[in-house]
């Protein structure tokens, strides 16, 4: 009754997110008394088997398939499907990202399993099974019994760290099942080269304070010190200032770095329901009122286009230390 | 074409969020409900479509008890033609797609819409479950959707970015931020509400395989460290030598 992590891969190589699945999925697995199971479908760089390893896959199952470097739902559910009768796996673990969003659904069905998203620790089972998820927004987290012995969960990225274990691990090669296509991928556009928002440890944030989209190089230049993702506030993506996929917030993409810093942003509700489980908050704000401060750990009242040059160079000094 | 959208019922997004019972249950008390704002999305495109495509009909479809009602009728004043309430309290994803999966699966739905997740409980499940249920297409988290007779071109979001796919009808679409302005019930709507026929079916009997044992409210921050604008570097200091985030 193994458990199965499903590794998504970006240009054959793991996403932080995959590696703290497996990770996940080898505590998991420890709980369980049993094994944990990497599947991959599509291309894989000969290096990644040892970092899988490494983090925790006992097995690595690889489906090097072309088909899959295109993603569709139904395809990839079927694909995870078969490789989870193979492999004897009751419990399956994706990440909480669009993808395993998509795939997951389907995959539950299709294995008869109960789903549980925005998980964000590993599951208790000393009795029965349970797992915590966020809820209403972020404003509050369940606890989710699991009677249904069979179950997919879905992790969100950078809530398990990811393990460095002295492992070599097997890989085996697989062939799924094809399954009846649905999709036709007529276009994709993603920004690439940066930190993925979802993944990144340290976010830099900023919104209408910065008064105007040319305003954005110290915020850039400050999470390329900090070697951090860059966010916005939905007023400022609405705006086109910044791209729809730097929108964090309730109606946008849902973060949990360790280190958020928000630079010009009030702190709305909605704003909150974003970013409200990150670690540290820093908020800079001319306003002393914000709402922001209320939910920060560290603020200053101050304009950013004063604050934000004395960041950067005190960050140039203390981390070039290193 | 026949055009199903599938409500959830949910707190106001203003209400104070607190729990009752030793926290084993939501406190429902004072609360408003409305309908999920993203299915209110979903079902505002499913009208426009309607509209585009003579001889259509909007059904909505929604799992949940008798005090639901007043809300889905807010969905017929919208402009839905239809509704449809299936008598059980939703206990998950799964749940609630059996149910209504159970309750359509001969009624020859060519599109049905729901919202990207609901925001009470932020699953976003219903969609692929629904549509592996039903053997159809599934295309989440939808900003932009055309219809040209048999196909449509979505637009979704995707990790990084957004991407766009053809999928035949029938198909199973959820709702993002985007996809269009909600629409308002007007009088006429509210009146015409009243008439508009809303069917109770009984649940199917589709077993939940989990349960909401208990909720807790997040930690909360202990008091905001104020640092001078004209000290602002050392918050850098606090992050690095002494928080060890950077």
């Amino acid at each position: 009754m193994s458990v199965l992590v499903f590794a998504e891969t970006e240009n054959g190589i793991f996403k932080k997110s995959s590696l703290e699945a497996i990770s996940y999925g080898k505590e998991t697995a420890g709980r369980l008394g049993t094994n944990c199971v990497a599947a991959v479908l599509g291309s894989l760089s000969s290096d990644q088997g040892a970092r899988a390893a490494q983090a925790g896959a006992d097995r690595l199952v690889h489906d090097a398939s072309n088909a899959w470097n295109t993603f569709t739902p139904e395809g990839f559910a079927g694909a995870l499907s078969s490789i989870a009768l193979n492999q004897e796996c009751t419990t399956v673990i994706l990440s909480n990202t669009y993808a395993g969003k998509s795939v997951g659904p389907r995959l539950a069905v299709r294995l008869g399993a109960s789903m549980v998203s925005g998980v964000i620790s590993v599951p208790e089972t000393g009795s029965g099974f349970s797992v915590q998820k966020t809820c209403y927004s972020n404003k509050a987290i369940a606890k989710v019994e699991i009677q249904n012995p069979k179950r997919v969960l879905a992790i969100v990225p950078n809530s398990y760290e990811v393990k460095s274990l002295n492992a070599a691990g097997e890989l085996a090669g697989f062939q799924a099942e094809e399954v009846q296509n649905f999709t036709q991928v007529k276009e994709v556009s993603k920004i690439t080269g940066k930190i993925p928002l979802t993944e990144a440890e340290v976010v830099v944030s900023a919104g209408r304070g910065l008064k105007g989209p040319e305003n954005w190089g110290m915020i850039e230049e400050l999470a390329d010190l900090l070697k951090a993702a860059t966010a916005c506030s939905k007023p400022v993506s609405d705006m086109d200032w910044r791209p729809h996929s730097e929108h964090v917030g309730q109606t946008g993409i849902t973060i949990k770095p360790n280190l958020y810093i928000a630079v010009g942003i009030s702190g709305a509700i909605q704003h909150l329901a974003g970013v409200g489980s990150s670690k540290v908050i820093c908020v800079i704000n001319t306003d002393p009122e914000a709402p922001f401060f209320k939910a920060a750990d560290y603020g200053i009242v101050g304009d950013a286009f004063d604050v934000v040059p004395k960041l950067l160079k005190r960050a140039k000094e203390v981390l070039s230390e290193n | 074409m026949k055009i199903l959208v599938c409500l959830s019922v949910v707190p106001d997004t203003t209400t104070k969020i607190s729990f009752t019972d030793a926290n084993t249950r939501f406190n429902k008390e004072g609360v408003q409900y409305i309908i999920n704002p993203y299915d209110e999305l979903a079902l505002t495109r499913a009208l426009e479509i309607a509209e585009a495509n003579a001889g259509s009909t909007v059904t909505v479809i929604h799992v949940g008890q008798a005090d639901s009602e007043a809300v889905i009728r807010k969905a017929l004043a919208i402009g839905a033609d239809d509704a449809i309430r299936i008598d059980a309290e939703a206990q998950d994803a799964l749940h609630a797609a059996s149910e209504i999966a159970a309750a359509v699966k001969d009624k020859g739905y060519d599109l049905i819409l729901c919202g990207r997740e609901s925001i009470d409980y932020n699953g976003g499940l219903l969609a692929g479950m629904l549509a592996e249920m039903l053997g159809m297409a599934s295309v989440n988290v939808v900003t932009k959707l055309e219809l040209n007779g048999n196909v449509i071109t979505a637009t979704r979001d995707i990790d990084g970015g957004r991407e766009t796919v053809e999928v035949n009808l029938p198909a199973v679409v959820s709702a993002q931020k985007e996809l269009c302005e909600p629409r308002i019930p007007n009088m006429r709507g509210i009146m015409m509400a009243r008439t508009k026929p809303l069917q109770v079916l009984a649940a199917s009997g589709a077993s939940a395989g989990l349960a909401y044992a208990s909720y807790e409210l997040p930690a909360s921050k202990s008091a905001v460290q104020m640092i001078p604008a004209d000290q602002a570097e050392t918050l850098i200091d606090i992050l690095h030598f002494e928080k060890k985030l950077i």
